[in-house]
């Protein structure tokens, strides 16, 4: 960072006016969100949330299944809120976490009432328009038992400038006895922007945890690992990972997943490919519980002599009667692959944008229709960057 | 329709054909023989244009045109399509994408699938955990979606069971007559032949699948050389009563 954590400012929560009517955002931004996954056609009949620097600029619902409320909100209308607060991550973790708690309070709070089965995800989008700042988030998942919920965060900034911003965002996500998130983020930031998503999560028996999440954009660092306990019996997560890295960029992503209780499972699937920036893969799978089981995977593809891909799987098994495993792959686009494709009439263009849409795609079960459109749409920017 | 002039190929400047000189006309039929590692799939693969095979001495013309240094995907456009014998597993790409892809759009492709059994791998990603058949049946399907003049088969009965190589084979068949599937049953034998427009190199290590595609003509490599040519039928059975070492002794020696 050019200029260090403690001198960026944070905006005020005035900054931007409310916005009632999705439809009379301004074009530009409207387009920053449409990339970051975010669908305002449905706008709120799936439920929207936007935040805007330190601004809340929307925030509405029109399904009964979920709740969709400001952090200040739901502050004023829960008084038990502090049971949720801070307990899946640490304020003092690190100076990020500390940044977040100095200014609390702003972000959004989701809960599925019990029993419900949410038709529509519900979307948010934390949008960091002021350049030189640092925006914070402090945000609560609460799936109450036996429902059904998919989230789709899209987080996304104004375009290029020349000072660095950062965005840094605690989530907590509770999910209940034989509750269901699907939770998908889509990261679209500009080259100047550093981001530390710190999230915690919990998942209660027979509670699944589903998380998607892409960089395809030329961000300056990212650096997450999010931790998942399995703290009831059969509880289950997945975490799949779609990374991009064009020059300049560097993610740092992982996931760190405790398998607390009997029977709990984890797959954790991370594809990497880089035109030039710096991908590490990291995983880390915890078995405690008998008869856990666990799976940590990466495959990385290597467009460019510039970039780098590092992967650091972790095991840790405690038990004998576990099944822990890993297995990584890291190299360029196979040629006897582009030359089979070659032999069905395919360009060798054509035939590399198949193979690489086909390895950022592929195995990731369940990826919501906005995010593999997402992929689509980069493709083609990550071959001319590639070659 | 294909022509062979001088051929000699090398991988990783390892010398494996050595002036190969084969002529196949439009509608004919050659079978290719041969010990394992004699050579055969080199010389597809060089036909093909793929990047390892150097092609050190000689050309290659098909319909008369010189496609020594055309690329693979050219080459495919003028008529050449191959069912490999090894093809790679493509993860993320389906058997579905490709055919759609390679093929005319128009096609509807669903009833030929059906035909080839093909329905519960098309959604598969290419080769990812195949059987031997199944690669064998995904192959043909792409095959028939580029509509090639000129078949390039690379032993499309091996790692078969019976019931498939009999589809497989009687498939190739149609495929070669393609312009008289609809009639076939009205015409002999000959006279399909003498129709038959697409021609077919095919190399067989067991034969079978000549029981349903009539060769012409067949060709025996030994150690990257052709060491006999002749009717099918008899070099099939010679290969079978002496082995291929008698073969180099053959009469017919070119
Ligand atoms: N990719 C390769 N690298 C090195 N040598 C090869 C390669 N492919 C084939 N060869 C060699 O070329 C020779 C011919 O192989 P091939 O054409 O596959 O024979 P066939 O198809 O007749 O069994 C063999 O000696 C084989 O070891
Ligand atoms: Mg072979």
């Amino acid at each position: 960072m050019n200029k260090k954590l403690e001198m960026l400012t944070t905006e005020k929560k005035d900054e931007h006016p409310y916005q009632e009517d999705l439809s009379k955002l301004s074009a530009a931004d409207k387009k920053r969100m449409i990339h970051a996954g975010i669908d305002l056609d449905s706008g709120d009949k799936s439920g929207t949330f936007l935040m805007k620097d330190q601004s809340i600029v929307h925030c509405n619902i029109a399904q009964d299944s979920v709740e969709l409320l400001s952090m200040e909100d739901a502050s004023r209308k829960y008084d038990n809120l502090d049971d949720y607060w801070w307990k899946l991550v640490a304020p003092d973790k690190d100076q990020y976490t500390k940044k977040v708690k100095e200014n609390d309070g702003q972000g959004y709070f989701i809960r599925a009432k019990e029993g419900q089965k949410s038709i529509f995800p519900v979307q948010t989008c934390l949008y960091l328009e002021h350049s030189g700042t640092v925006q914070t988030v402090h945000n609560v998942i609460i799936a109450e038992a036996g429902s059904e919920v998919d989230i789709i965060t899209g987080c996304t900034s104004k375009e290029k400038s020349n000072q660095t911003s950062a965005h840094l965002g605690v989530s907590e996500i509770y999910v209940k006895k034989g509750a269901k998130v699907t939770y998908s983020m889509i990261h679209n930031w500009d080259e100047d922007v550093k981001v530390r998503p710190r999230t915690g999560v919990r998942i209660e028996e027979g509670g699944q945890f589903i998380s998607n999440y892409i960089s395809m954009k030329a961000v300056k660092d990212v650096q997450m690992n999010p931790a998942a306990h399995h703290v009831g019996k059969d509880a289950s997560s997945s975490f799949n990972s779609i990374l991009v890295a064009p020059q300049g960029a560097h993610l740092d992503i992982g996931a760190q997943v405790f398998l607390e209780a009997e029977n709990t499972s984890t797959e954790i699937v991370s594809k990497a490919l880089t035109t030039g920036g710096e991908i590490i893969s990291r995983g880390l799978i915890s078995g405690q519980g008998l008869k856990a089981r666990g799976h940590l995977e990466c495959q990385g593809l290597v467009l460019s002599d510039k970039g780098r891909i590092y992967t650091v799987p972790e095991l840790d098994g405690r038990l004998s009667d576990i099944d822990l495993s890993h297995e990584a792959a890291v190299g360029k686009v196979a040629q006897d692959e582009i030359e089979y494709l070659m032999a069905r009439g395919l360009t060798e263009d054509q035939a590399i944008s198949l193979i690489v849409k086909g390895f950022l795609s592929a195995e990731i079960k369940g990826l919501p229709e906005i995010l593999e459109k997402e992929i689509d749409d980069n493709v083609k920017k990550i071959e001319k960057d590639a070659f | 329709m294909l022509k062979i002039n001088n051929l000699t190929v090398e991988i990783e400047n390892q010398k494996i054909l050595k002036n190969i000189n084969i002529d196949i006309k439009t509608g004919e039929i050659v079978a290719l023989f041969g010990p394992n590692g004699s050579g055969k799939t080199t010389l597809l693969m060089a036909l093909m244009g793929y990047d390892k095979y150097d092609i050190t001495e000689g050309k290659i013309f098909f319909k008369g045109k010189d496609i020594t240094n055309l690329s693979i995907d050219e080459r495919v456009k003028m008529g050449i399509g191959m069912m490999f014998q090894r093809p790679p597993v493509v993860k993320g790409v389906t058997v579905n994408d490709l055919i759609n892809l390679a093929g005319d759009v128009e096609t509807d492709y669903s009833q030929l699938s059906n035909q080839l059994n093909a329905d519960a791998f098309l959604n598969r990603y290419l080769n990812d955990g195949f059987s031997g058949g199944e690669i064998k049946r995904s192959e043909l399907l792409q095959l028939i979606s580029l509509q090639p003049d000129l078949l390039l088969l690379d032993e499309p009965e091996s790692g078969v069971d019976v019931e498939n190589v009999e589809l497989i084979g009687r498939t190739i068949n149609d495929l070669l007559h393609e312009n008289l599937i609809i009639e076939k049953n009205g015409l002999t034998q000959k006279q399909r032949h003498e129709k038959r427009k697409r021609s077919g190199f095919i190399i067989t290590h067991t034969g079978h699948i000549l029981e349903y595609v009539n060769a012409d003509r067949a060709i025996v490599f030994i150690d990257g050389h052709i060491v006999c040519k002749g009717n099918p039928g008899e070099v099939l059975n010679m290969i079978k009563e002496n082995g291929f070492e008698e073969c180099k002794k053959c009469d017919q020696r070119v």
